[in-house]
């Protein structure tokens, strides 16, 4: 299982989100697949139809700048983090 | 009782009118604060949509069933193939006999059967051999007006900017270009009046008439008789040939309000530094500047394309919204206005809901 940590800009738009969760996958996108199938359409928050992770938003798989190719190891961890962008 | 939708930079705003439309309640900024290019209501419904963008979680609709109590978002089926540049924003949205449409940056359009949970693209409008020469204008390449027919659920009008006006005529699949009259002043002066590319800034619908169109371009303000085929100039007697907005009275079709800029190098601010509304009465032969209530000096702002509408009431009421955003409101068609809110984010667009 992979240790999720998501922004809390996210979480508030799906109610019953949590902050961290748990998923199983082998990667960066089947993380992202998991947190779609529980809170539906998270996938189209994180992924635009490149398909890539949004622009403005980083994946850090245990501390490394991850894509959506990135391997999970067992009990890795993924923090998703918004950019600093806005105005 | 009136609500406006007011959409804006940093959310979307409710505000609720009293019966006289004078007293005006502020509810908002609801879609967590998400820039709202677009929100419209169906008005046999009461549900409300805005249609937006944010930086880092993407384009979507927004819906709401219970006035802004409670929202869901949604973009599920609104994108574009694999490798082609993704969708950055919603920015028009319209409710017709063939269900909910959501024009999009890049510009393609798409529609929705179900009310806004799941989109499907209308391929038909990218496939077009004038997509290749669409130009990005200043706020993006994007589909920022939808005009639907309203009794003929496969007939319809987009506004492109820029790319000009479209139109279908099959539910989405095949569309035409109907730019013909209006002219491109930034192209070379042999190239001014080509078939598609024009820089369309707003585009109405008579009312009672649905072949009577009304545009503000780029360069220009026009009416149609034949559905966009042909189009006339109606700018004489108007202060600049700029601007963005158009609002259509809704039961006259002579009467059209338009609100010229300075222009499009010149800070794009209301003229001499006064607001006004201009409002023809005989489709645009003759313009009246309607000014009581509007800021008279050192007024530095702007009103985006979508920013300024009409309710359905006895005298038809007008609002429009600012760049720097201020809320202007008139009871009786523009001859008093009243300015019921200051201080909100960038205004993008303001409609209106009834009942």
């Amino acid at each position: 299982m992979a240790r999720v940590l998501l922004p809390q800009a996210l979480v508030r738009l799906f109610p019953g989100a949590a902050r961290a969760t748990e998923v199983e996958a082998a990667d960066v996108a089947g993380a992202i697949a998991a947190l779609d199938a529980r809170w539906p359409g998270m996938r189209d928050r994180l992924c635009d139809s490149t398909p890539a992770i949004r622009r403005h938003l980083n994946v850090f798989v245990d501390g490394e700048r991850a894509t959506l190719a990135t391997p999970l190891r067992p009990h890795a961890e993924m923090l998703v983090t918004t950019a600093m962008s806005g105005g | 009782m009136v609500t406006l939708l007011v959409g804006t930079k940093k959310g979307a705003f409710l505000f609720e009118g009293d019966a006289g439309r004078r007293d005006w309640t502020l509810r908002g900024p609801f879609c967590d604060a998400w820039p709202i290019n677009h929100m419209i209501a169906d008005p046999a419904t009461g549900t409300i949509h805005a249609g937006g963008g944010n930086e880092w979680f993407g384009p979507a609709v927004w819906t709401t069933h219970d006035r802004g109590a409670t929202w869901t978002h949604s973009s599920a089926g609104l994108a574009y193939a694999a490798g082609e540049t993704p969708i950055r924003s919603v920015w028009s949205l319209a409710k017709g006999p063939g269900g909910l449409y959501a024009g999009v940056e890049p510009a393609g359009l798409f529609h929705s059967a179900d009310g806004g949970v799941t989109w499907t693209h209308l391929q038909g409008l990218r496939d077009h051999p004038s997509r290749p020469e669409w130009q990005p204008g200043g706020g993006g390449l994007i589909l920022h007006h939808i005009l639907p027919h309203p009794t003929d659920g496969r007939r319809l009008w987009v506004a492109i900017s820029t790319g000009g006006v479209f139109c279908t005529e099959d539910g989405g699949a095949t569309w035409e270009p109907r730019n013909r009259g209006t002219r491109q002043d930034y192209a070379p002066a042999d190239q001014r009046y080509p078939e598609h590319g024009q820089c369309v800034h707003s585009l109405v619908m008579a009312a009672g008439m649905p072949d009577r169109l009304y545009q503000q371009n780029h360069c220009g303000m026009y009416r149609s008789e034949d559905a966009g085929r042909q189009w006339v100039s109606i700018e004489e007697g108007l202060p600049s040939s700029f601007g963005f907005p158009a609002a259509a009275h809704p039961r006259d079709p002579d009467t059209l309000f338009l609100l010229p800029l300075n222009g499009d190098t010149a800070g794009r601010f209301v003229p001499e530094a006064a607001a006004a509304v201009w409002r023809t009465r005989d489709a645009g032969a003759t313009w009246q500047a309607l000014r009581e209530g509007l800021p008279q000096r050192n007024a530095f702002f702007g009103v985006l394309r979508q920013a300024m509408t009409t309710d359905r009431l006895t005298p038809a009421g007008l609002y429009f919204g600012t760049s720097s955003g201020a809320l202007y409101a008139s009871a009786d068609e523009g001859e008093h206005f009243v300015c019921i809110a200051e201080h909100l984010p960038t205004i993008t667009s303001v409609e209106v809901l009834e009942g």
